[in-house]
C-alpha cells in the first residue's frame, strides 16, 4: 500500500502549529486532521488527542460502518463518520434490472425490514404508472410493512440494549422476531429475501387461515412489551447511559434531515403515513407516539410505542381487509394468473409479452419521487424513467445515510461509551445507507 | 380516520425505589427467572428439523409429467425473468419423440449465484421449474453447486418422494396447517428423512 492511498494518516511529529500545517498540506491527498478548521488543530494539540477507527469491523457498529474518532481521554473531540464500506451498488444495479427483477435487489437494502423495502419501491412505480392496485394488495401490504416494522424495532433496541450490556430485552425480542420471520415465510415463501411486492400488486394472495395466524401473532405479541419495559423502562444503568445523550431539538433535526422515530423524540409529528397518506393508512386509527427531549431513552420509547401502534394497526387491517384480486387486472401491468396462461392464449400471449426481453411493463418516461414510512425514516424514491422496461436511474434517500451523516453533531464532546448508545438508537443500517 | 399524536415521555426524576438499584434488579431477575419454566423455542437441529411452509423457496426441481417426461420447452422465459442471470439453456429440436417443438438439451442453474427469488417460478408457462424445501446445500467444490438438467430432475424425483401430493400442497395441505394455532408453524418434526440431497 502506498502512502498515496486516501485512508493513509500522515505521522506527523510537530513541534508547533506552524509546522503542522506546513506538513499536512502535502501535497497528496490524505487525511488531514483538522483540515478545515484551525480550532480543532489547536485541540489536537493542546488535548494531545489520539486518532481511534470506531469499526468497519466492530461489533458495536452492527454492520461495516466505520468512524474515526479524535480523543482526548474518553471525549470525543471530532467524529468523522465513513460511509460506503458495504458499497454494492444498487442504485447502479437498478439500471440494468426491470422493474420487477429491481425488487429482489430491495430486500438487500435494509435487510432488518426487507418488506418494508419492497412496498416503498412498488408504490413507487406504481404512482409512476398511475394506477391504483386492488384493495386487498393494499391492505396485504400494510399487514407487512407494520410486521416488518415491529421486526426492525425489536432488533434495534434489541441490540441497542445489548451494547448497553443489557442481553436479556436482545433474547426475548428476537424470540419475538422468530415468529414474525415465521409468518414472513409462510406468506412470501422465505424469511429474510422476501421479493414479495410486484408492480401492480403482490406476489401472491395470504394462504389460507393465515388472517387467523396474524391475529393470533397479535394477540401474544403483547407479552414482550411487559417483559423489555420491566427490564429497562426502570433500570438505572439504562437511564444513566441513555437519558440526556445524543440530544437534538426539534429544529436542527429538521435542518439536518432527521426523520422516522428518531425525529419523532424530538417532539415532531412527523410520518408519512399520516401527513402523505399512501395505501389505506387513511382507513385505519393509530397514535403517533411523539416525546419531548430528543435523546436516545425518547427514541427508545417511541419505537416501543411504535410497535404497539403497528399491532393496532394490523389488527384494524385484519379485520378490514375485504376479499379479492392481489394484483391489477391489466395485463400490461401484471402476470396473469397461473391457470389463465395455462389454459388461454392470450393468457400466454400477455404472459410472454410481460417476460420476454424489450416488453415488460411499459413504463412512461418521467421522473418520480414516493416516500414511504420505513422503519428508520422516509425512505424515498426517485425513479427516473426513460419509458424503458428498465429504469433510468434510481435514487434511494436513505434514512440511514442522513442520521450516520448526524454522527458528528450528536456525539461531539460526549463520550465515546455515548457513541454507541447514539449509534444504537439511530438504527443506522449499513446495507442501506452504503446502497 | 383519526390519527392522533400521543406523548409518550416518563417523568426523568428518579424515585428512590430506582436509586435503591435493588428492587429494580430483583424485578428483572424474577422476570429472567420465571422464563426457566416457559416453553423452549429452540430445535436441536439435525436431528429435529423445523416444518417449512409448502411454498418456500429452496432449492430448484425441473418437474415431470405424469409419465415421468421432463415439462420444459426451454422457452427461456425463466432464464429472461432472473434477476441473478444464472439459468443457462441449450435449446434443441424436437423432444417427446418428436411431438414437441423445442426441448432443453441443457438447463443449468448456479444455485451458487441464485438470490432464490422465485421470479423463475413465475415466469415459467408450462410449471415446469418449481423449487422445494431443501435448503442445507453444502458441497465441495463451485462447480458442485451448478445443478444440470439431470440433477434438476434428480430433485424432483427425490422431492415427488417425499411429498407425493406435491400438486395439492400449494393449497391443500396449507390449509390443514393454517388451521391449526399459530405456534403449530414453529413445532417440531422429527426427520424423517436423511440430511443429505
Ligand atoms: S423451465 Fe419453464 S420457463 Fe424455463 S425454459 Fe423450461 S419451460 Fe421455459
Ligand atoms: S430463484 Fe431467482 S435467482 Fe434463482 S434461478 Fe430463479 S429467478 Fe434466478
Amino acid at each position: 500500500m502506498s502512502v498515496d492511498h486516501p485512508e493513509v494518516i500522515p505521522e506527523v511529529t510537530v513541534s508547533s502549529t506552524e509546522e503542522l500545517k506546513r506538513k499536512l498540506n502535502l501535497p497528496r491527498k490524505g487525511y488531514k486532521i483538522g483540515e478545515d478548521d484551525e480550532e480543532s488543530i489547536e485541540a489536537w494539540q493542546k488535548h494531545d488527542t489520539m486518532t481511534l477507527n470506531f469499526g468497519p469491523q466492530h461489533p458495536a457498529t452492527h454492520g461495516t460502518l466505520r468512524m474515526l474518532l479524535n480523543l482526548s481521554g474518553e471525549t470525543v473531540v471530532k467524529l468523522d463518520p465513513r460511509p460506503g464500506y458495504l458499497h454494492t451498488g444498487f442504485e447502479k444495479l437498478a439500471e440494468y434490472h426491470t422493474f420487477n427483477q429491481f425488487i429482489a435487489v430491495t430486500d438487500r437494502m435494509n435487510y432488518l425490514s426487507p418488506l418494508a423495502n419492497n412496498v416503498g419501491f412498488a408504490c413507487a412505480a406504481e404512482k409512476l404508472l398511475g394506477i391504483t392496485i386492488p384493495p386487498r394488495a393494499q391492505y396485504i401490504r400494510m399487514i407487512q410493512a407494520e410486521l416488518s416494522r415491529i421486526a426492525d424495532h425489536l432488533v434495534s433496541i434489541g441490540t441497542h440494549a445489548l451494547d448497553l450490556g443489557a442481553f436479556t430485552v436482545f433474547l426475548y425480542g428476537f424470540r419475538q422476531r422468530e415468529f414474525i420471520y415465521d409468518l414472513f415465510e409462510i406468506s412470501t415463501g422465505s424469511r429474510l429475501t422476501t421479493s414479495y411486492t410486484r408492480i401492480g400488486g403482490v406476489m401472491r394472495d395470504f394462504p389460507e387461515g393465515h388472517v387467523e395466524q396474524l391475529a393470533g401473532f397479535c394477540k401474544q405479541f403483547m407479552m414482550v412489551f411487559d417483559q423489555i419495559e420491566g427490564l429497562l423502562n426502570h433500570n438505572k444503568i439504562f437511564h444513566d447511559r441513555t437519558q440526556g445523550i445524543g440530544k437534538i431539538g426539534a429544529e436542527e433535526a429538521i435542518n439536518y434531515g432527521m426523520t422516522g422515530p428518531s425525529i419523532r423524540a424530538c417532539g415532531v409529528p412527523y410520518d408519512l403515513r399520516k401527513d402523505e397518506p399512501y395505501l389505506a393508512y387513511d382507513q385505519v386509527d393509530f397514535d403517533i407516539p411523539v416525546g419531548t427531549e430528543g435523546d436516545v431513552f425518547e427514541r427508545y420509547l417511541v419505537r416501543m410505542e411504535e410497535m404497539k401502534q403497528s399491532v393496532r394497526i394490523i389488527e384494524q387491517c385484519l379485520a378490514q381487509m375485504p376479499k379479492g384480486p392481489v394484483k391489477v387486472d391489466d395485463h400490461t401491468v401484471a402476470l396473469p394468473d397461473k391457470s389463465k396462461v395455462y389454459g388461454s392464449i392470450e393468457g400466454l400471449i400477455h404472459h410472454f409479452k410481460l417476460i420476454m426481453d424489450h416488453h415488460g411493463i411499459d413504463m412512461p418516461a418521467g421522473e418520480i419521487y414516493h416516500a414511504t414510512e420505513a422503519p428508520n425514516g422516509e425512505l424515498g424514491w426517485y425513479i427516473v424513467s426513460d419509458g424503458n422496461g428498465v429504469p433510468y436511474k434510481v435514487h434511494i434517500r436513505a434514512p440511514s445515510f442522513i442520521h450516520f451523516a448526524m454522527m458528528p453533531r450528536l456525539c461531539q464532546g460526549g463520550l465515546i461509551g455515548d457513541g454507541v448508545a447514539v449509534l444504537g438508537s439511530l438504527n443506522v443500517i449499513a446495507g442501506e445507507c452504503d446502497r | 380516520m383519526s390519527i392522533t399524536v400521543k406523548n409518550v415521555s416518563l417523568p426523568r426524576g428518579k424515585s428512590w425505589i430506582d436509586n435503591t438499584y435493588v428492587i429494580p434488579v430483583f424485578k428483572g431477575l424474577m422476570l429472567t427467572f420465571r422464563h426457566l419454566f416457559k416453553r423452549k423455542d429452540v430445535l436441536r437441529y439435525p436431528e429435529e428439523k423445523k416444518v417449512l411452509p409448502p411454498n418456500y423457496r429452496g432449492l430448484h426441481m425441473l418437474t415431470r409429467d405424469d409419465q415421468g417426461r421432463e415439462k420444459c420447452v426451454a422457452c427461456e422465459m425463466c432464464s429472461t425473468a432472473c434477476p441473478a442471470d444464472c439459468i443457462r439453456i441449450v435449446a434443441g429440436d424436437g423432444g417427446w419423440e418428436d411431438s414437441r417443438e423445442k426441448h432443453p438439451v441443457e438447463f443449468e442453474i448456479d444455485e451458487l449465484r441464485c438470490i432464490f427469488c422465485g421470479m423463475c417460478v413465475e415466469a415459467c408457462p408450462e410449471d415446469a421449474i418449481d423449487m422445494t424445501d431443501m435448503h442445507n446445500l453444502a458441497d465441495y467444490t463451485r462447480e458442485d453447486f451448478i445443478y444440470n438438467k439431470e440433477r434438476l430432475l434428480g430433485v424432483y424425483d427425490e422431492y415427488i418422494k417425499r411429498h407425493p401430493d406435491h400438486a395439492k400442497r400449494r393449497d391443500g395441505v396449507f390449509k390443514k396447517m393454517m388451521n391449526s394455532s399459530y405456534f403449530t408453524v414453529s413445532d417440531v418434526e422429527k426427520a424423517k428423512h436423511g440430511t443429505g440431497h
